[in-house]
């Protein structure tokens, strides 16, 4: 008997635009194909502004009992997403959550995060971590890999694919990386945030450390480092 | 001295006509600090609310119409405005639930709890150059004539009347919310569109009562 398929939590898209709401679900669904995105975007006449209507149904069609995270963009984008939520029941009501979080980098940090199976919250701080997160130095001249002295585990390798980590091949990255429960680090910064792997900036050529903590975090090294060597099925 | 639902009509269809009449003005005021469609919008939602007043002719509360007219104005005005005037009229209703007669504290408030869905929806404070610089001191002086033994219709008018002073007095300020917060000193010398909004329909409700 087949395992049921555990629920997603869902993403609803509010923009002024159409066009917009519309765009990031396909940006987002490169990344997250099998989660519901909703784009609510403009007006019912197709003008610019929000369509309460749109949104509470968006809201429904993406709560499907995980939860559902609303990310919007301007002033009126979020009042209206906020005046649907207060007239949903207070039993669903509980499961869904505006995020403060810019639409597009917010949107899709938050379909990936879904897309792993994260739960509400986790949705919710993917999508908030990716709005004034604290800039880190860039390591992306790694260099060979240093044993470390407390056995830390770690392999270097050199990015293949044409366009290096960008949004696919890295989302790709953090979903094999939450599989594992171990502490990672993609030249220091954390292999299940994608946006944090994103904005190391690597291109192809260029070497990338996997590092873990300790012994028991060798197979999630091998296998991310394993991925990358097989440059993601891209050129 | 109260009103009833057929000052509630009247309130809402001569808000209608005037919003229609000064689409180009609150436009223009818009246009100037923020994206231009505050009078476009405005008339869009309370157009959309004259078909559904003609089949609502059974309603027996001011509450029920203006509950519908909330709703209307959330599902069509689609701007900021909508959920703003929205939830103003959804909590000025379940303020005055089931009262088919109004008195001076049922104005109150009503008028009170407008303003309170306002500043909850949309976290204004006084001095951000928004409608709450119309609507507090609409309700600072609705009440102020309520302690003074007015009636319904001059309760009203005395709302309207600090509502339209208190439009005039966002001209020179900064704003800190709403797109205009995005201009800076450049939204020195403009009136606030949705203050000026707020006058008019204040003034329209005194105007209905005074005719009633």
């Amino acid at each position: 008997m087949a395992e049921p398929v555990p629920e997603r939590v869902g993403l609803v898209f509010v923009s002024h635009s159409a066009l917009i709401a519309q765009g990031l679900v396909e940006l987002a669904r490169q990344m997250a194909p099998t989660i519901t995105l909703v784009a609510a975007g403009g007006r019912p006449d197709g003008g610019i502004g929000t369509d309460f209507d749109a949104i509470a149904t968006g809201i429904a069609l993406a709560e499907n009992g995980a939860g559902a995270v609303v990310l919007c963009d301007l002033g009126s984008a979020i009042l209206t997403a906020e005046t649907a939520l207060e007239f949903l029941d207070d039993e669903v009501r509980e499961r869904v959550r505006i995020a403060d979080a810019p639409l597009v980098e917010g949107g899709v940090a938050a379909a990936v995060a879904a897309e792993i199976g994260g739960d509400l919250d986790a949705v919710i701080a993917a999508a908030e971590s990716s709005a004034g997160r604290e800039p880190e130095a860039r390591t992306d001249t790694a260099g060979g890999a240093v044993p470390g002295d407390s056995g830390t585990v770690s392999r270097t390798v050199t990015l293949r694919n044409r366009d290096g980590l960008h949004a696919r091949p890295a989302a790709d990255f953090v979903k094999l990386a939450s599989t594992f429960d171990a502490a990672v680090t993609v030249n220091g910064k954390d292999a299940h945030s994608l946006l944090g792997i994103m904005s190391l900036g690597l291109t192809r050529g260029m070497k990338v450390e996997i590092s873990g903590p300790d012994e028991r975090s060798r197979a999630a090294v091998d296998a991310l480092a394993d991925l990358i060597e097989t440059g993601f099925g891209e050129e | 001295m109260s009103v009833d639902v057929a000052w509630a009509e009247a309130w809402i269809r001569s808000s209608a006509k005037v919003l229609s009449e000064h689409r180009a003005e609150l436009n223009t005021l818009d246009r100037e600090i923020g994206d231009g469609d505050h009078g476009e919008n405005m008339d869009r939602g309370f157009q959309a609310m004259l078909p559904k007043l003609d089949s609502l002719t059974d309603a027996a509360t001011p509450a029920e119409l203006l509950k519908a007219l909330a709703a209307t104005l959330i599902s069509t005005v689609g701007g900021a405005a909508g959920p703003l005037y929205g939830t103003a009229y959804l909590k000025a209703a379940a303020a005055v639930s089931g009262a088919a007669e109004l008195d001076g504290p049922a104005i109150i408030a009503l008028l009170t709890a407008g303003r309170d869905g306002i500043v909850l929806r949309g976290k204004a404070e006084s001095g951000d150059k928004t409608m709450i610089d119309a609507w507090t001191p609409a309700v600072d002086a609705a009440t102020e004539a309520a302690a003074a033994g007015a009636s319904a219709a001059l309760i009203l008018a005395a709302a309207a009347d600090a509502a339209e002073a208190g439009a005039v007095a966002t001209e020179p300020w900064v704003a800190r919310k709403g797109r205009a917060s995005y201009l800076g000193e450049r939204a020195i010398g403009h009136r606030d569109p949705g203050a000026q909004s707020t006058a008019l329909i204040l003034r329209c409700g005194a105007d209905a009562a005074a005719q009633a």
